[in-house]
């Protein structure tokens, strides 16, 4: 194997992760904004996200028969779940945590995982119900085609891409977009609005932003509204990029968001989406290692293969927070007395 | 009119005088006839009531009574022991068919093997079914072991691979059976080009790189259909065509939901063949969709076979005990070193632990969304 064949593939690994780590960082974003006003690790966000993924299936699979465009039944899914997955969040915040709201961090911690267990049993329960289990997308024709293949009109710009090795689905660069956009949107909203900044003094101290005549529980509220919302649209795109989802399908992605949410700094929300996207890339160049060990002669690194994927994304968060313990971009509290 | 019928009643009487006067001989069933699996334990019970039908004329006229008695065992190993106790303590039960799941396979053979109780199963593939020895368990399909030789060879001969990707799904039954295809691919010189194992149930980006990268000739996966389905949609909308192959974990008709579009060039093997698979099936599932009003599947011909194998052994131990209703004990030396033959799945004689020392594997094909049977396979158990 030489260059001309390993740069097209090392690209396409590279992109492939990239893709992926979108998907974890609009997750991770979910993990990161709750702790940062709460300092509470939401486990049931795993569930909102399956949640907006199920929201996802049943769209689709009612609009299947009908011949409206693909992109608008794209956007009647990610609203449809944004609502209930921001509604469903604001729900398990309300019932679940604000009761324990001054009780010892780890009470609601537990709570948390309660409650996320009682969601994919509501969640299995749900589909049971019509006898499904495994939930298969379908999408509108052309979403899994090829990126501007040889029919469409931009078949040069797709042949070009395919020559760096950038094998892209329709829905992988609607995956980006989609992705860009939320993230925007929420820089917006968090950095520019009345609301952000007051979500943001709320985050900064709860009890000083009170006396300042900011109501923290709406502000709380506010928060996971918006978290929940991106868990929605994360699961919608999770549902279209790999294809089928159970009422189980949250742990993996969201332990490993979580993990991007700590490798960036937890609190932070450009934090999780560099962690999101580096743990993305991360997991799939350990997954061909295996190819460069051959390549290398190096017989080691030809056993680090696909399933050293997880691992290997762990033990880069281990080495990362031996080093700088507040993650990549996160700030360390600093108790000024 | 009135005559006739007199007559009529008194033929019937003096058939059922002479009835009574023979020895009740009874074989039993034991498969799930309630729950989850019921359809598939109904069709075994069914399948060997055919067998007894055909069966008790010969043995009225060897002085038998022939019944058969169905136990239900609710997929459950506790209900099946007990229920195995209960066939047990009924003398007149010489021997019985079943199960259909292994779990309860294992216990219930343990639970009638003091009593000298002959099981002929015709559905238990796990390799524990009859490697514990017992001289009462006997099995007419493949065992589980039989896969992963039986699929090298169908990548090898079939698909004429040379270059094969493996992978499996990180669990004892996935990386036992990618092990043992490895294995088998090796002795016949076939290149294995990737092998790895992948808990990975969405992304599987960095994986088809590589099998792009590598380009084999075929892909092996040990593994689960909600996992390899999953795999293989993305396998397809990347644009790769190459034949993907598994063992009896894609036995699933979600196999082909899940992978959508992609579910094509899938090949997998099954001992579970489907009813038109079996050559002389046809009178049979015309016979059994007339008696029971029920469309005749895989295991309703298996549960036949199996209750032939045990009928036949009745028959020969008659004999061998000088015309003699025969013991149990008799029955059993009689199933495990007879020959047994005018079966559907073919001629049937056991191994010295009850293993068929010809059985079938079946490799079925989906292709768009179909499935159809590719090819018999004979396998072999390594004892005969």
């Amino acid at each position: 194997m030489d260059l001309a064949t390993l740069l097209p593939f090392l690209v396409n690994v590279i992109a492939g992760g990239l893709v992926l780590g979108f998907v974890y960082a609009i997750i991770a974003l979910g993990y990161t904004m709750v702790y940062g006003v709460l300092q509470l690790i939401n486990f049931a966000h795993s569930e909102v996200f399956v949640t907006g993924a199920v929201v996802g299936f049943e769209v689709f699979r009612v609009l299947t028969p009908s011949p409206m465009n693909g992109y608008l039944k794209l956007l009647i899914a990610l609203l449809a779940a944004m609502v209930i997955s921001g509604l469903l969040n604001v729900t398990i915040e309300r019932l679940a945590y604000r009761p324990l709201r001054n009780a010892p961090r780890l009470v609601p911690l537990i709570t948390a995982i309660g409650v996320s267990l009682i969601l994919q049993d509501v969640l299995r329960l749900i589909e049971g119900f019509q006898g499904r289990f495994d939930l298969t997308y379908t999408l509108p024709d052309g979403f899994s085609g090829k990126f501007c293949g040889a029919e469409s009109s931009c078949a040069a710009v797709g042949s070009t891409l395919a020559r760096l090795g950038l094998d892209l689905q329709l829905k992988d660069v609607i995956l980006i977009v989609v992705a860009l956009l939320s993230l925007a949107v929420l820089n917006y909203l968090v950095n520019r609005t009345r609301l952000g900044k007051a979500i943001r003094a709320v985050a900064q101290d709860r009890v000083t932003a009170g006396l300042m005549g900011i109501d923290s529980n709406r502000m709380i509220s506010a928060t996971f509204l918006i978290g929940g919302a991106l868990g929605g649209i994360s699961g919608v795109l999770f549902g279209m990029k790999f294809g089928t989802v159970n009422a189980y399908s949250g742990f993996d992605p969201g332990i490993i968001a979580f993990t991007a949410a700590v490798l960036g700094g937890i609190g932070s929300i450009p934090g999780a989406v560099l962690g999101g996207l580096a743990l993305g890339v991360i997991q799939n160049l350990i997954g061909v290692t295996n190819i460069f060990g051959g390549l290398l002669g190096i017989a080691n690194l030809e056993a680090i293969d696909a399933s050293y994927q997880r691992i290997g994304a762990f033990i880069v968060l281990v080495l990362i927070l031996i080093f700088k313990p507040t993650g990549l971009l996160g700030k360390s509290n600093v108790e000024k007395v | 009119m009135k005559s006739t019928a007199l007559s009529l009643s008194v033929l019937a009487a003096l058939a059922l005088g002479s009835a009574s006067a023979q020895t009740t001989v009874k074989i039993a069933t034991l498969s799930p006839l309630s729950g989850g699996q019921s359809d598939l334990g109904t069709q075994i019970r069914n399948g060997a009531q055919l067998a007894v039908n055909e069966y008790r004329a010969e043995f009225q006229r060897l002085g038998m009574n022939l019944q058969l008695v169905a136990y239900d065992d609710q997929a459950d190993p506790a209900t099946g022991t007990a229920q195995a106790r209960k066939i047990a303590a009924d003398r007149s039960i010489l021997a019985v068919v079943g199960t259909l799941n292994s779990g309860v396979a294992i216990p219930s053979s343990q639970a009638l093997v003091s009593s000298r109780v002959a099981m002929v199963s015709p559905a238990n593939t796990a390799n524990q079914v009859t490697d514990r020895g017992l001289s009462n368990m006997n099995r007419i399909v493949a065992r589980d072991d039989a896969q992963g030789p039986a699929g090298a060879n169908f990548l090898a001969d079939n698909l004429k691979a040379k270059r094969v990707y493996l992978l499996n799904d990180k669990t004892a039954y996935g990386e036992g059976l990618a092990k043992e295809v490895e294995k088998a691919l090796r002795a016949k010189g076939v290149q294995v080009v990737g092998n790895e194992g992948t808990e990975e149930k969405s992304d599987f980006s960095s994986i088809i790189a590589k099998i792009r990268l590598q380009r084999p000739d075929a892909i092996y996966f040990g593994g689960i259909y909600n996992q390899v389905g999953v795999f293989i949609k993305q396998l397809r909308e990347a644009g790769i065509t190459t034949p993907v192959m598994g063992g009896d974990g894609l036995d699933s008709a979600e196999l082909a939901t899940i992978a959508g579009k992609g579910a094509t060039n899938i090949y997998f093997t099954t001992v579970a063949a489907p009813i038109d698979a079996l050559p002389a099936a046809k009178t049979f599932a015309a016979n059994f969709q007339k008696t029971f009003n029920d469309q005749a599947q895989g295991f309703a011909a298996f549960g036949y076979d199996a209750a032939k194998v045990v009928l036949q052994g009745i028959l020969a131990a008659y004999k061998a005990n000088g015309n003699k209703v025969p013991s149990r004990q008799q029955v059993e030396t009689a199933i495990r070193k007879g020959t047994f033959t005018g079966l559907l799945s073919g001629t049937v004689s056991f191994n010295s632990v009850g293993d068929r020392k010809s059985a079938t594997l079946y490799v079925m094909n989906v292709q768009n969304g179909k499935y159809s049977l590719s090819a018999r396979l004979p396998v072999r158990p390594a004892r005969q």
